[in-house]
């Protein structure tokens, strides 16, 4: 039996890519330098602009 | 999840960062500038401007570069050499004795290629200074650093458990809910898990190595009994050496063991790091990585001869690896700007929490909040 399309998704997956990444971008500095170090600015640069796009569509009424 | 479980997780978030957010929020606050202290140093005129080595000029012998910062330091004996990777300078730290603790030490900075002694404050004192021991160990030494090294584990048990939490609470909302528009105490909370969970995988791992970090005095008196030991008892009973071998010599016998590694910096005897007979010529790679594994090379002081070059422990390793993972000083000044808003965020998670705890009600209404997602009466209550 496959999942409906209205199953819902896990809370978990979120923050399982956002660990994964984190990771991912600590790791790479260390490995090397040039795109080694493009690859660490580039996750830490999308955590946050995770926040500023959370905080942008903030939901303002009631 | 039940209710029962859901309500100790509760507890193990709410007790866990309420012990350790105060000392938190002291560490997220000093470690903010010690990660621009590079930069800093260079700004106030701390690091001095070192002028680039002439066309064909040769590094000046490691003796007299010694014997220069000695000549600033009158009775004191050579402790420490090291050299800069990133300038041509090279620095001598030197003490009453052989044991003299960093507090207490003096540091001469040398131009490599002209033996020029550089206009430099110490290492040991000034605002900087003083801000690091605040994130290091409260200036209370040992006690201090094992301290703040538990708030740190207790730190990843907070984190830990908010994710645990955040399951429940995120079941029927998207991914970055932020509402603002109903009750102040909802927009903190949701806040507090936006941030909570942008922050997770970097607090996680910088609180982690703060704490390895916080041991690294046990972990260095552990490897130096253990494998410095090994050798120290070949030399058992035979008094400290007064006179030394060449140290320019001995560098360049530890370059020809390890042809590719560059010299890192140089133990003296009796500094702890290399026992009472011997130099510690500790040689790195020039990777991020590879330069922050040291290989030591032990050269016998007396004779100038390579006595072994003991692979450095798991634990030693772990340790040295920790460091940038803490201090985020290994990949350019974008990667530190990132490290420091991803610390202002940080501070933003744990302001939330304690405004969340001063605006606490009861832990069932709490557990209830979690269950429906804040979806309660009191959460569109008028603020």
């Amino acid at each position: 039996m496959s999942r409906t399309a209205n199953a819902p998704r896990s809370p978990f997956i979120a923050p399982a890519w956002i660990t994964v990444a984190s990771i991912v971008g600590l790791v790479s500095a260390l490995l090397g330098d040039g795109v080694f170090d493009v690859v660490s600015w580039l996750v830490f640069g999308s955590l946050i602009a995770l926040f500023i796009r959370a905080w942008m569509k903030r939901e303002r009424g009631r | 999840m039940q209710r029962s479980t859901l309500k100790a997780w509760f507890l193990v978030h709410k007790w866990t960062s309420l012990v350790c957010t105060v000392f938190l929020l002291l560490l997220c606050l000093t470690g903010l500038p010690l990660v621009f202290w590079e930069e800093i140093g260079h700004l106030t005129g701390a690091d001095p401007d070192v002028a680039p080595a002439a066309v064909g000029a040769q590094p000046q012998n490691l003796d007299d570069l010694v014997n220069q910062a000695l000549a600033k330091y009158p009775g004191d004996v050579p402790l420490f050499f090291g050299w800069d990777d990133h300038s041509p300078s090279v620095y001598v730290n030197t003490g009453a004795r052989p044991d003299t603790p960093p507090p207490e030490m003096h540091t001469a900075i040398l131009h490599q290629y002209t033996g020029e002694v550089l206009p430099a404050p110490q290492f040991n004192e000034g605002v900087m200074y003083f801000i690091y021991r605040l994130h290091t160990d409260v200036f209370v030494g040992l006690p201090g650093m094992l301290f703040l090294g538990a708030m740190a584990l207790l730190f990843a048990v907070a984190i830990a458990s908010g994710v645990v939490l955040y399951g429940p609470f995120m079941r029927k909302l998207s991914f970055g809910t932020l509402r603002t528009g109903r009750s102040r105490r909802l927009a903190w909370l949701d806040l507090h898990n936006v941030l909570g969970i942008v922050t997770l995988g970097w607090a996680f791992v910088v609180g982690i190595t703060g704490a390895i970090n916080t041991l690294a005095k046990p972990l260095e008196q552990a490897w130096q009994t253990e494998q410095l030991g090994e050798f120290a008892t070949r030399y058992e009973g035979r008094p400290r050496p007064t006179t030394f071998a060449s140290l320019d010599a001995a560098v360049a016998t530890a370059r020809a063991a390890e042809p590719g590694m560059t010299p890192a910096f140089v133990s003296f005897p009796g500094t702890g790091y290399s026992g009472d007979h011997h130099y510690g010529v500790f040689m790195h790679g020039n990777t991020p990585l590879t330069e922050r594994l040291y290989r030591p090379v032990l050269i016998d002081v007396e004779t100038g001869d390579v006595t072994a070059r003991p692979q450095l422990p798991g634990y030693m390793t772990t340790l040295l690896l920790s460091q940038p993972l803490h201090f985020g000083d290994y990949g350019g000044i974008v990667l530190k700007v990132l490290w420091a808003l991803l610390d202002l965020l940080t501070i933003a998670v744990l302001v939330s929490g304690l405004y969340l705890w001063f605006k606490r009600g009861s832990t069932e209404a709490r557990v209830t909040e979690i269950e429906r997602s804040g979806l309660t009466a009191e959460a569109g209550a008028a603020r």
